[in-house]
């Protein structure tokens, strides 16, 4: 049996690699996605989308099931929570394969891998998230109720997540390694004249600690390298995305920050092999920019194939 | 009062032990319609449909029904504070409970080592 040629394999169900995926299928390209989650990416673990134009808010879950279905309806196949084995990007004929052992083979690919939460590393992180440690506001902030959290952060999500937690909880410290916030004045100002709210700046935590749940933090003032314990319930962590690029590192060329480098074509150093959203070099990374992205990208696509 | 999935809807405290009690591997997440929940119920979908655990029974409870209480104050889910609360029962016991969003892997590592392959 002679295998399928897919034109394009989207490595990505996040709204870089559904939006290229509705272009490159409108156009009539054979089109598979994969993505080792569900439909949606970051977009699927957002509460509520305000600034996607057209909808005046929509839950990120919703958006991304319309994408989704838009996708499949111009004939993407699609395939979630599928884990990629090994990536054979080089040659003319790419080929993709995924835990099961099927492999698929494609002219071009489009990696759309997207980021995630970037964690702060600290000793203990990973055994108290869920029991103290969370990454999201508005599905936490409710076991909070009265108690006395950290917000971890100094950009404009910290600084939005930390007013939006007040709701719950009756104090609220930022703590921010830097001396100065990255958020907009706007926010800053909010945060300011939130009587509820302190922080303490040019500090880490460096370590979580407790028994069932958190119980306690260790601080790390970063230009004294003083050390104190915090006594608290909770710690949200708001300190911005990395790119999911581990898999094809040394497959394609990265910058030092793990980001996948691309020409003005959306192409990366590979010929054939494009890039989308949040994963490339950029400086903005919004639901917007995603699917600017992924619409530049298929229409580089279609026409590498039509040389 | 559901939960927008495809999975087995509980209801009651009743159902719950009646699923529990009638099957020897039992997985049930209790949550909201959020974004820390919505991956997780994605993921059972998919492994209930791929047919490589027809030994485990998925299910899902809405975490703010009054009667998904005997998830929410189980010994096991002290100290809990992320959605969703998901649970592993074997033989009606539960031999396994996690806090929060878990991925793939984490649920099949769980999976297969709590209830075989």
């Amino acid at each position: 049996m002679e295998t399928k040629i897919y034109d394009s394999i989207i490595i990505g169900a996040g709204p870089a690699g559904l939006t290229a995926g509705i272009y490159l299928s409108r156009a009539k390209q054979t089109v598979l996605i994969i993505d080792s989650g569900m439909a949606g990416g970051q977009i699927a673990l957002t509460h509520e989308v305000a600034n996607y134009p057209g909808f005046e808010s929509i839950s990120g879950y919703m958006l991304s099931m319309t994408m989704k279905k838009q996708a499949e309806k111009f004939g993407c196949e699609i395939k979630t929570n599928t884990k990629i084995k090994d990536y054979n990007i080089a040659g003319e004929i790419k080929e993709i394969c995924i835990n099961n052992g099927d492999c698929f083979k494609a002219k071009t690919i489009i990696l759309a891998t997207g980021g995630k939460s970037r964690k702060i590393g600290a000793k203990g992180e990973d055994t108290f998230a869920g029991r103290g440690i969370s990454y999201c506001a508005t599905c936490d902030g409710d076991f909070f109720q009265d108690r006395e959290i950290i917000v971890v952060g100094g950009g404009n999500s910290a600084l939005e997540e930390a007013v939006s937690l007040t709701k719950y909880a009756s104090k609220v410290t930022i703590v921010h390694q830097f001396k100065e916030w990255q958020g907009f004045q706007r926010a800053i100002d909010e945060m300011e004249a939130n009587p509820k709210i302190d922080y303490i700046l040019e500090s880490k935590i460096i370590e979580f600690i407790g028994d069932q749940s958190l119980e306690k933090v260790i601080i790390e003032n970063q230009k004294t390298k003083e050390r104190f314990e915090k006594k608290i319930d909770g710690v949200f962590i708001f300190i911005g995305y990395v790119p999911n690029t581990e898999k094809i590192e040394g497959l394609v060329e990265l910058n030092k920050w793990k980001e996948i480098i691309v020409n003005n074509n959306y192409e990366t150093n590979i010929s054939g092999v494009f890039a989308a959203g949040d994963s490339i070099v950029k400086r903005y990374r919004q639901i917007t920019t995603a699917v600017a992205d992924g619409t530049n990208a298929a229409l580089n696509v279609i026409e590498y194939l039509n040389k | 009062m559901t939960l927008q999935t495809n999975l087995q809807h509980l209801t009651s405290e009743a159902d719950v032990k009646k699923l529990i009690e009638e099957n020897e591997n039992v997985m049930i997440c209790c949550g909201r319609m959020g974004p820390m929940c919505v991956p997780v119920y994605d993921i059972m979908e998919d492994l209930e449909k791929s047919g490589k655990y027809d030994n485990v029974k998925f299910a899902d409870m809405l975490f703010d029904h009054p009667e998904a209480a005997i998830i929410r104050n189980a010994p096991e889910c002290r100290g809990f504070m992320g959605l969703p609360f998901t649970m592993y029962y074997k033989n009606g016991k539960i031999v396994k409970a996690t806090s929060s969003i878990q991925n793939l892997d984490q649920i099949i590592d769980i999976l297969d080592s709590e209830f075989g392959k």
